[in-house]
């Protein structure tokens, strides 16, 4: 039985991690290299990382920083920020990424999301859809790390993108993000049950409830989080303790 | 020393498997050139992506009849990992039907879910059930969990090299061996502890 993966998220900015409240208010968590000894030794299924204002400032990934982490880091390993062009992909994966988040640019130029899985294949490319809930209940594509409004329903995107070749989405809620509030169960459910491409819910995880409803009334298949394990004594084992309890199949070491 | 010879056609990750080979005693050379093979101890043909592309490239660079004259003949151990390992299969569908290397033999096909909640690609940990006892997993408790991430997979009628089975998509065939010729559909340098042991494993024949 293929098992839930829990994937703890590392936002960068300018040289350090962050964690912000929706999209904002970012605070200093601390060192990136330091994280990912710490998940290492822990052996968490996964990690993503993500640099936050590559696109914001109209820059390439950071290889140099991307290399030094992945040479730590002995798990699967997703990197996302002003992936832009197929020479980005190769680049990151040459520099010891697995796979690649690819968010601004598959609203801007979705044929980009098929030049990546025609190339390294779908395995390699997950698209980063973040979303807004709208006042009448919709909801709401940003790009530009949340920053521009796109007018395109992340149902519809994320149909889009799996039909040209991503191999996961990663879903996350602006609104709840850094909240701990909990999941934006809705949104992840409207999308998951649309897609026959791994779903993982981000975005408003405070407690290891909070992760039994994104899996049982969201039917996300895999979950991210961030400030539950920056900011609180919740690590990802007890979150798979807890899961395994309530029936779902996690991955003991 | 284990000199291992890593070959790189241009398509994957290729820093992780080398790491890994220096933790695990290893030392690798990556190499887009079939010359480093003639003196290596260990090859290990890694991969992501298509099936068709990746054998193109492989002859495009000439790999092919050094690895015949190496790994058939010399009997050097070898590793394919991911589509490394499904390029061991007479052929693909990934892309155009294209021959593969033929040495375990079968034939790569997409994986079919046979349940609701299977999605495609396989991406995440599942469990790798031994079929055969061998020096691959000497010390790794069978059904414990690896690392994949594949939409195809290897399909052959004889269970003679079957080493793994993984239970996805109605049971796909997850490790595959014949002499010193080894294959796994996980990724061993993705796999953490057990997958270094594998790793290990392999580096001491």
């Amino acid at each position: 039985m293929i098992k839930v993966r829990i994937i703890p998220t590392l936002l960068f900015k300018d040289y350090g991690l962050v964690k912000g409240i929706a999209f904002d208010s970012w605070r200093r968590v601390g060192s990136a290299m330091q994280a990912v000894k710490v998940y290492n030794l822990r052996e968490v299924d996964e990690l993503v990382f993500l640099d936050i204002t590559a696109t914001l400032q109209g820059r390439p990934p950071d290889l140099e920083t991307v290399d030094e982490l992945a040479d730590e880091c002995f798990m699967p390993l997703t990197v996302g920020g002003g992936v832009k062009t197929v020479q980005d992909v190769q680049r990151l994966l040459r520099v010891g990424a697995d796979k690649v988040a690819v968010n601004t640019a598959a609203v801007e130029r979705p044929e980009f999301i098929r030049e990546i899985a025609e190339k390294f294949g779908s395995q390699c490319v997950v698209v980063s859809i973040d979303s807004q809930r709208l006042a009448g209940g919709a909801y709401e594509v940003f790009t530009h790390a949340g920053t521009r409004a796109t007018g395109l329903d992340p149902v519809a995107l994320a149909r889009k993108v799996a039909e040209l070749g991503a191999g996961e989405i990663l879903l996350t809620s602006i609104d709840r993000d850094g909240t701990m509030d909990g999941y934006d169960v809705e949104l992840i459910r409207r999308v998951s049950e649309v897609m026959s491409i791994p779903v993982i819910a981000s975005g408003g995880a405070g407690n290891y409830e909070h992760m039994a409803q994104a899996l049982r009334d969201g039917k996300a298949t895999d979950l991210a989080a961030a400030s539950i394990f920056h900011f609180t004594q919740q690590t990802p084992l007890e979150a798979k303790t807890y899961l395994a309890a309530q029936g779902f199949h996690m991955r003991f070491s | 020393m284990r000199r291992v010879a890593v070959i790189d056609y241009g398509l994957c990750n290729l820093d992780s498997i080398a790491r890994a080979l220096e933790e695990c005693g290893g030392v690798p050379t990556v190499t887009a050139e079939p010359g480093p093979l003639k003196t290596a101890t260990h090859i290990i043909l890694p991969g992501v992506g298509a099936f068709s592309t990746a054998m193109h490239n492989l002859r495009q660079a000439g790999f092919e009849e050094v690895l015949q004259e190496q790994v058939v003949h010399r009997q050097i151990p070898f590793l394919g990992i991911c589509l490394g390992m499904q390029m061991l299969a007479a052929k693909g569908y990934e892309g155009r039907e294209t021959p593969g290397l033929g040495w375990i033999g079968g034939e790569v096909r997409r994986l079919k879910p046979t349940r609701v909640n299977e999605r495609i690609p396989h991406v995440g940990w599942n469990e790798v059930h031994q079929q055969t006892a061998g020096p691959l997993f000497q010390g790794i408790p069978s059904g414990k969990d690896f690392y994949f991430v594949h939409s195809y997979h290897l399909c052959y009628g004889q269970e003679a090299h079957i080493l793994a089975t993984t239970p996805y998509c109605g049971g796909f065939i997850s490790a595959v061996g014949r002499d010193l010729i080894f294959g796994v559909q996980f990724h061993p340098e993705k796999s953490q502890r057990l997958g270094f042991q594998v790793l290990r494993n392999f580096l001491s024949l």
